[in-house]
């Protein structure tokens, strides 16, 4: 009863029409249409937002927040809806949660003053890489390493010996962990869920893992360039994800072979760290260029053009860290591969240093946005609505 | 020449262009709205109603074709066709799979319409998702389509159609089916329908249109002039109370005002006129079109309290909300005295009893008129809302008349190559009245027939024309 109590306060200060003051616009837009949403419901399949949203009466910063967080920007509810521009209530899902998206990034990185690194990804991106190149660069020329030529012996720690670059990455590696874990800490705790279960926890696990939430409720898939519903995000987003995910398993291999069994590299390209290596470098290169050709021709009302350099920052960042790596595997042997280590340690130090400030983020803050939702569905609904 | 020609771009003419074409006909499609616009109503619905004899994959429990006749026969109170109401409440049953390979995806009921699991099955994004799938699938097919192309009349000869006119561009086809819809959005013709009321007041003037703006009835009229047999009564259609701020067209679902069974609900003269719970809402919500339009200046206010808030539909606009019922009079602009009258009254009728909105419960009143038969609960606890609602008009129920070949009819006797379905001719099934989902069977049904039935002609036209 005091539940209800409650609620019919917040539904009394949601119908008269005050708006919290702490919202930007853009989180002003999305209360706005998801009130329009929840008063249809016609998109309550296709994934996790609208069966949310339905969980509510009245829509906060932290509730639009959350759901701008869970929305995959499939564009199903935006081709389906009835109220979508030309309509006078010009309902647009997908877009005005990017917008929110990414204002979130800002408001959520550490620490804070960075956030504003969002606000021109593209240079923030171009930037980083430049510094690391160039500091991969004038670190070899200090070192009198050869700026090209075949080092005599030991591979690349004849040029970057394994502590120096240890030394380098692992600092600005950790950091970016800490960085994000701070803000997904606090987003987590902005509006808590409830007690997070284990079933709840391998769910949202599962959903990330699987990019549930592209599949468009039906398995069809998600919409690129208009209505018709597709795999192909789904399918090279997964390559550029596991494909991270396999580079990132051959370091920590290649760190065990190193510390743990005493064998640094090179290693040949049967050993464990190198497979793992090839296939991931693979996969992001097939991921990374396969996203990026569905993000020059995606629906422009999916979009929101502010951030594309974002995006494509990223996805070219991505591209350049995992084609790098494989060219240099191939180049191992050649003159070039000074300029070609300094180009991919530099690519991935870049990586490492924008990963709180740049479009990785948006998988930490969906992970936590799904395991909200694992956690929340699991309690009973506040609300009794009957329809009609 | 085109094979089949279809006039329309919903759900029926879909159904009819996709089912010709499977046959193996040419399939023209003319769609009176751009693109964006696309699928009157149909972009509006949400589910359709079926008949089934045992649970199937979104549908739970069993609706028999028996329960679901009874059904219709109760909301039109007989005024319906047995024959063709049974023949769409037994295509209803069988048509999935056919829409299944069409694109279209089925899901159980949304939350909040769970008395509607056992009896129709969602369409998962509603019925714009649905109408994309059949666009994209007569695409695949090789239907042709043209937006922007509303049909004005039609070249006839005795009874045959000869070709579609839409300014001065002119399509011959050897069969056409109509599925241009009913004439909702022409205030002329409702104007005309509706009459002056016994105030001196034009009722349609204030009646809201939930659906397209496209359906103007051109075609209809059309075939009225030409003699076509028709159906049904000018002023029957699917009318529902809506709220009274929605935009004038295609406010659709978001529209609706739920809370009319949790509160009461009086006329611009601050006076209750319907028993607010007498059935359910779902049984009842398609009457209070009509109730509301039959009020002075065609406009009414539900009211609640705070006791009703979490307990249904959020509706799309914020309510007017007051800390007395006084203040809640004032500012609604309704007369303070007599609204105070009819609420003290109301209050005071309530008898105390177990409130479950779930059920037809004992809460109600006693010596009032019109009483209030269940979930009368006194309004009493701050703060008090209300929701202003008008006539929302779904669709109109004029229509031609049928058989189970859609054929149209010119004095009893059928076209050989002039087929109609959906709202056009819904009114033969559904003389008033609605229940959820069955304008989505009709047009169904009778598209897909239409549309068989057409290119079947359009065979028979060629042979015809190969003999001789």
């Amino acid at each position: 009863m005091h539940d209800l109590e409650r609620l019919a306060q917040e539904a009394a200060a949601n119908v008269g029409g005050t708006t919290p003051a702490a919202m930007t616009p853009n989180e002003a837009e999305v209360a706005r249409v998801l009130q329009i949403c929840n008063a249809c419901r016609y998109c309550e399949g296709f994934c996790a937002v609208f069966p949310a949203m339905t969980r509510r009466l009245a829509f906060g910063k932290n509730d639009v927040n959350y759901l701008a967080n869970l929305c995959h920007n499939c564009g199903a509810c935006l081709h389906a809806c009835q109220y979508a521009p030309p309509h006078e209530f010009m309902v647009n899902v997908p877009q005005s949660m990017a917008k929110v998206r990414v204002e979130t990034y800002v408001e959520y990185a550490w620490p804070r003053a960075l956030g504003t690194l969002y606000r021109r990804n593209g240079v923030t991106l171009s930037v980083a890489l430049a510094l690391s190149l160039a500091l991969f660069l004038l670190l070899a020329a200090a070192r009198n390493g050869p700026a090209w030529g075949e080092p005599a012996q030991g591979g690349f720690y004849a040029i970057f010996p394994h502590n120096l670059m240890v030394a380098l990455f692992a600092p600005v590696f950790l950091f970016a962990i800490l960085a994000l874990g701070i803000g997904a800490a606090r987003f987590w705790r902005n509006e808590r869920a409830g007690p997070v279960s284990g079933a709840a926890l391998g769910e949202a696990a599962a959903a990330a893992a699987t990019l549930k939430y592209l599949d468009g409720g039906h398995r069809d898939g998600c919409n690129d360039e208009d209505d018709r519903f597709t795999q192909r995000r789904r399918v090279f987003h997964q390559f550029a994800f596991h494909g991270f995910l396999f580079c990132f398993a051959a370091t920590c291999v290649a760190t065990l072979y190193h510390y743990a069994l005493g064998q640094p590299a090179p290693y040949g390209f049967l050993s464990l760290p190198k497979l793992l290596g090839i296939v991931g470098g693979v996969s992001m290169v097939i991921g990374s260029l396969g996203l990026f050709r569905l993000n020059l021709r995606r629906h422009p009302a999916h979009h929101d053009p502010a951030q594309r350099s974002m995006d494509r920052g990223f996805m070219a960042l991505l591209l350049l860290t995992a084609a790098s790596g494989l060219v240099l595997m191939l180049a191992h042997d050649t003159a070039a591969l000074p300029p070609l280590l300094c180009l991919h340690l530099g690519a991935v130090m870049a990586f490492f240093a924008t990963m709180p400030y740049s479009k990785f983020a948006h998988g930490v803050y969906r992970g936590v946005a799904l395991l909200k939702w694992s956690v929340e569905r699991r309690q009973p609904s506040r609300l009794q609505l009957t329809e009609d | 020449m085109i094979d089949v020609l279809v006039a329309g771009g919903g759900n029926a003419a879909l159904c009819a262009a996709l089912m010709a074409r499977e046959a193996g006909a040419s399939v023209l499609l003319l769609e009176a709205s751009p693109r964006e616009w696309r699928g009157g109503n149909s972009q509006h619905t949400r589910n359709l109603r079926c008949m089934h004899d045992a649970p199937q994959d979104v549908l739970v429990d069993a609706y028999p074709e028996e329960e679901y006749w009874q059904d219709l026969l109760k909301v039109t109170g007989g005024a319906t066709d047995e024959k063709l109401a049974r023949l769409v409440i037994r295509a209803s049953s069988t048509c999935r799979p056919w829409m299944i390979s069409h694109g279209v995806h089925f899901q159980p009921s949304l939350s909040g319409a769970l008395h509607t699991a056992r009896t129709n099955a969602f369409f998962m994004g509603g019925g714009k998702a649905l109408v994309n799938a059949y666009y994209r699938s007569a695409g695949r097919l090789g239907v042709e389509v043209h937006y922007d192309t509303p049909i004005d009349r039609l070249e006839l000869r005795d009874g045959r159609f000869v070709a579609a006119l839409s300014g001065s561009r002119r399509f011959a086809a050897k069969t056409c089916v109509l599925a241009a819809g009913g004439f909702e959005s022409n205030r002329e013709w409702l104007r005309e329908a509706w009459g002056v009321n016994a105030r001196g007041e034009w009722p349609a003037d204030n009646f809201l249109i939930r659906g397209t703006r496209f359906n103007t009835g051109t075609l209809l009229r059309f075939m009225i002039d030409a003699g076509a047999d028709t159906i049904g009564d000018p002023t029957q259609a699917h009318m529902v109370a809506i709220d009274a701020r929605a935009p004038l067209y295609d406010g659709g679902i978001c529209t609706r005002i739920d809370c009319v069974s949790l509160g009461v609900v009086v006329n611009r003269d601050a006076e209750r006129f319907y028993d607010e719970g007498e059935d359910f809402w779902p049984k009842r919500y398609a009457i209070w079109g009509r109730l509301v339009a039959q009020q002075p200046g065609q406009i009414a206010y539900s009211i609640i309290d705070a006791k009703a808030v979490g307990r249904f539909m959020p509706p799309v606009f914020p309510g007017t909300t007051a800390q007395s019922l006084p203040e809640l009079a004032r500012a609604l602009a309704l007369d303070e005295r007599r609204f105070m009258q009819t609420l003290e009254a109301y209050n005071a009728a309530c008898r105390p009893g177990t409130f479950d909105h779930t059920a037809l419960d004992d809460c109600r009143t006693e010596g009032l008129t019109p009483s209030k038969t269940h979930w009368a609960l006194p309004i009493d606890t701050p703060p008090f809302c209300a929701y202003p609602v008008r006539p929302g008009v779904t669709f109109t129920y004029l229509g031609l008349k049928v058989d189970e070949t859609a054929a149209v009819r010119f004095s009893g006797k059928p076209s050989p190559n002039l087929f109609v379905a959906g709202e056009m001719m819904a009114g033969n099934v559904l003389g008033k009245g609605y229940t959820a989902g069955v304008g989505m069977s009709i047009g169904t049904a009778f598209g897909r027939i239409a549309g068989a039935q057409a290119a079947a002609a359009a065979r028979a036209i060629q042979r015809e024309t190969v003999d001789a």
